[in-house]
């Protein structure tokens, strides 16, 4: 057993670290990954390890990291390229939608495109506009991608592991407010499937599903729900493309309840889609409907509005104590 | 009222129209390498010489003569309701032959959607190309077979790639090339900027081949720069030069050369060919709404196969036998290419779900069970009605 305590960016760092190590094809690619070591240094020292050829520093165009990583997985590389901040990664929208996504389907299977797009995301610290907002569900929506996000230090550094394994463009956000959250790593331990979803704390009268930066509210939450007598189930989800349906199916069937929490806004967000299905798989488990929380419809505030608009403990339980009232 | 002043008097209206509607960028006429005048005469160029055998020279003649054989028979395929869209190369033939026959085997080539000659040169079977127009496919031949890329449709993005591609073979210490090609209405995008910056910073083995033929769609070259596209290298260190791109001489040696430059580490060259498109963008616009009359008929005088045509016949050699059987492959080619776009079955429906994922995906697995059950329950029906 190799078990250390460490935070989420450190979890990160040691497993590009161990990617770049362990095969010479994987990459890694972005403004500022090199001497700086990324603006949240989770390439800290990399390049002084590995290279200048192996961790990129790149000009300032999103597009181009993406579009040239596009080239590069041709030639039988595997970049894992890091957007600086969600809101900057636009600029490569279209390379990450109208080509990384499509192009193995394009070939009919014949090439693939393993891709990892890091992109620390959502809000929480303070930051000015345009770094601290939830595009996931942008990016679920697309056909051909696979969307995850840790939320702790462990999962940050098995599922960056089987991200770079993957054959398939992924792509990774990083809870950038969890960076300093430390957690114990085994890192020997084998870890289960990349899209699995895990119940992080037993309960019998409600779910709440979260990912990313609310597994840490919603476990607060589940605990101060607890102290009133209310025993609330807790699942990660940890990847919001696939979706594991079938395990929050499992655990709605045993609560009746569904709460699904997260930072981006509410309107066509993740919530939407989990709500939608789970209604038509467990529609005559379910207690109550289900219930979302989330940011607005507005966009992302000023950082002095910030606690307003993200989700916190008593958001959540307000959405906890509706659901069991039905 | 004379000829002559009839045409003096329509002169200047005709004039002031055009600068109104756009400002010709100055110098827009500067020297083109050019190795075979219109007039199919052989001129040298100090910088580009080419010498090649009479069997070479009749090799390209029949390239593009089966290339434009082929562009013909999906035009007039998409004419009868047998394609969706056709994207014709009619008058680029020498750009593209030209380039495509500068290419070693293990280079690379990133082409837009109208590249069917460079296809051809690839060894890329003409009807794997067909497959998108008509709806079977997104592109379905295997990219690494012929070291020819999917088609890209979103223009410029292929660019990138190119340089993304070029940047792993610098890396792997091999000695081979890439080629991007784009036109001159994707110069204006973005992609093309940022892969011009960062095949520049990185130094690496790719070719940027703009086939300028003087519009996209209905906008003109004038709508996309205010100087002649191939000045654009400079600004980003790296030479440009501008090819007479209806001459499939000057197109090779100038290609060859940018190749041979990154091979050597030297890193990348933007090459202009100056060409025009003398059909319609795709089967889908009406180019009579956007251009003038008498500028196909200027262009038709520049046509690339006459020109070497001419050449050929004039310097003997090429025999009347060699034309006539060329004449028999284009209804050959013609005649298979008919049948097998007739013939190409529409994919299976279950197909839909097949090549979203390379490591599947659980999402996928349960919507196909959901489609397939549905498809099968019209089966169940359709039994129990019998």
């Amino acid at each position: 057993m190799a078990v250390e305590k460490m935070s989420i960016a450190k979890a990160l760092n040691e497993s590009l670290r161990l990617a770049l190590d362990t095969d010479p094809k994987v990459l890694i690619m972005g403004e500022d990954v090199g001497k700086l070591g990324g603006v949240f240094r989770i390439t800290d020292g990399l390049q002084k390890d590995f290279g200048e050829d192996r961790v990129i520093d790149t000009p300032l165009a999103e597009s181009g990291i993406v579009g040239t990583a596009i080239g590069l997985a041709l030639r039988g590389y595997r970049p894992i390229v890091e957007i600086q901040f969600d809101g900057f990664v636009f600029p490569a929208y279209d390379q990450i939608v109208t080509q990384l996504a499509k192009m193995h389907a394009r070939a009919l299977g014949k090439i693939k495109l393993p891709v990892v797009v890091r992109i620390p995301y959502g809000g929480g610290i303070g930051a000015v506009e345009h770094h601290s907002e939830s595009p996931e569900a942008l990016f679920a929506h697309v056909a051909g991608l696979k969307v995850v996000s840790p939320s702790n230090a462990s999962d940050a550094y098995w599922m960056m592991q089987q991200a770079v394994q993957s054959d398939d463009p992924i792509i990774f956000f990083e809870p950038k407010r969890r960076y300093w959250d430390k957690g114990e790593v085994d890192t020997e331990s084998i870890p289960g499937p990349l899209h699995k979803a895990v119940t992080v704390r037993e309960g019998s009268d409600l779910t709440l599903v979260a990912y990313g930066p609310m597994v840490k509210v919603c476990l607060e939450a589940a605990a101060a729900a607890q102290e009133e007598g209310k025993s609330v189930e807790v699942l990660d989800l940890r990847s919001m493309s696939p979706i594991d349906f079938d395990a929050i199916q499992t655990s709605v069937e045993k609560t009746g309840r569904l709460v699904v929490v997260h930072e981006a806004p509410v309107f066509y967000g993740s919530g939407a889609e989990i709500a939608a299905r789970i209604t038509e798989r467990s529609f005559y488990h379910l207690e109550a409907p289900v219930l979302r929380v989330g940011g607005y419809h507005v966009p992302y505030p000023p950082a002095r509005l910030e606690d307003e608009y993200l989700p916190g403990l008593d958001r959540v339980l307000d959405a906890v104590d509706r659901s069991l009232a039905y | 009222m004379t000829v002559e002043s009839t045409a003096a008097a329509r002169k200047p209206r005709r004039a002031s129209k055009r600068t109104s509607a756009a400002k010709k960028p100055q110098s827009s006429e500067p020297q083109l390498v050019q190795l075979l005048t219109p007039e199919g005469e052989r001129v040298e160029h100090p910088d580009y010489s080419i010498d090649l055998s009479a069997d070479e020279l009749r090799g390209l003649y029949r390239d593009m003569v089966l290339t434009r054989r082929f562009d013909a028979e999906a035009t007039a395929l998409q004419r009868q309701g047998e394609l969706g869209l056709w994207a014709s190369l009619l008058g680029q033939e020498a750009a593209q032959i030209g380039s495509g026959r500068a290419l070693r085997d293990d280079d690379y080539v990133f082409p837009t959607y109208r590249e069917h000659g460079v296809a051809w040169c690839r060894g890329v079977d003409p009807t794997n190309l067909l497959g998108m127009f008509r709806g079977v496919n997104h592109g379905g031949w295997d990219p690494t077979t012929n070291n020819f890329h999917l088609y890209t449709i979103v223009i410029g993005s292929q660019t990138l790639h190119a340089t993304g591609y070029a940047m792993g073979v610098a890396k792997d210490g091999a000695d081979s090339a890439v080629i991007a090609y784009f036109g001159d209405g994707a110069s204006s995008q973005g992609d093309v900027a940022e892969s011009f910056t960062f095949s520049a910073v990185y130094n690496a083995p790719v070719v940027f081949f703009c086939q300028n033929n003087q519009w996209a769609i209905s906008e003109p070259t004038e709508r996309q720069t205010r100087v002649p596209l191939y000045q654009r290298a400079q600004g980003y260190g790296f030479p440009g030069v501008r090819v007479d791109g209806n001459d499939v001489l000057a197109c090779l040696a100038v290609t060859r050369s940018a190749l041979e430059r990154a091979r050597r580490g030297e890193g990348p060259t933007l090459v202009e060919a100056f060409t025009y498109r003398m059909g319609a963008h795709t089967t889908s616009d009406d180019p009579t709404k956007y251009r003038a009359d008498d500028e196909r008929a200027a262009w038709e005088a520049k046509d690339p196969i006459l020109r070497l045509r001419t050449y050929l016949e004039k310097e003997k050699l090429a025999d009347e036998a060699f034309f006539t059987g060329l004449e028999t492959e284009s209804e050959t080619l013609g005649k298979r290419v008919r049948e097998v776009v007739r013939a190409m079955p529409d994919p299976e429906p279950l197909s839909l779900f097949e090549h979203g994922y390379a490591d599947g995906n659980s999402l996928v697995d349960e919507e196909r069970a959901q489609f397939s059950a549905y498809q099968a329950s019209f089966a169940d029906s359709a039994e129990e009605g019998k």
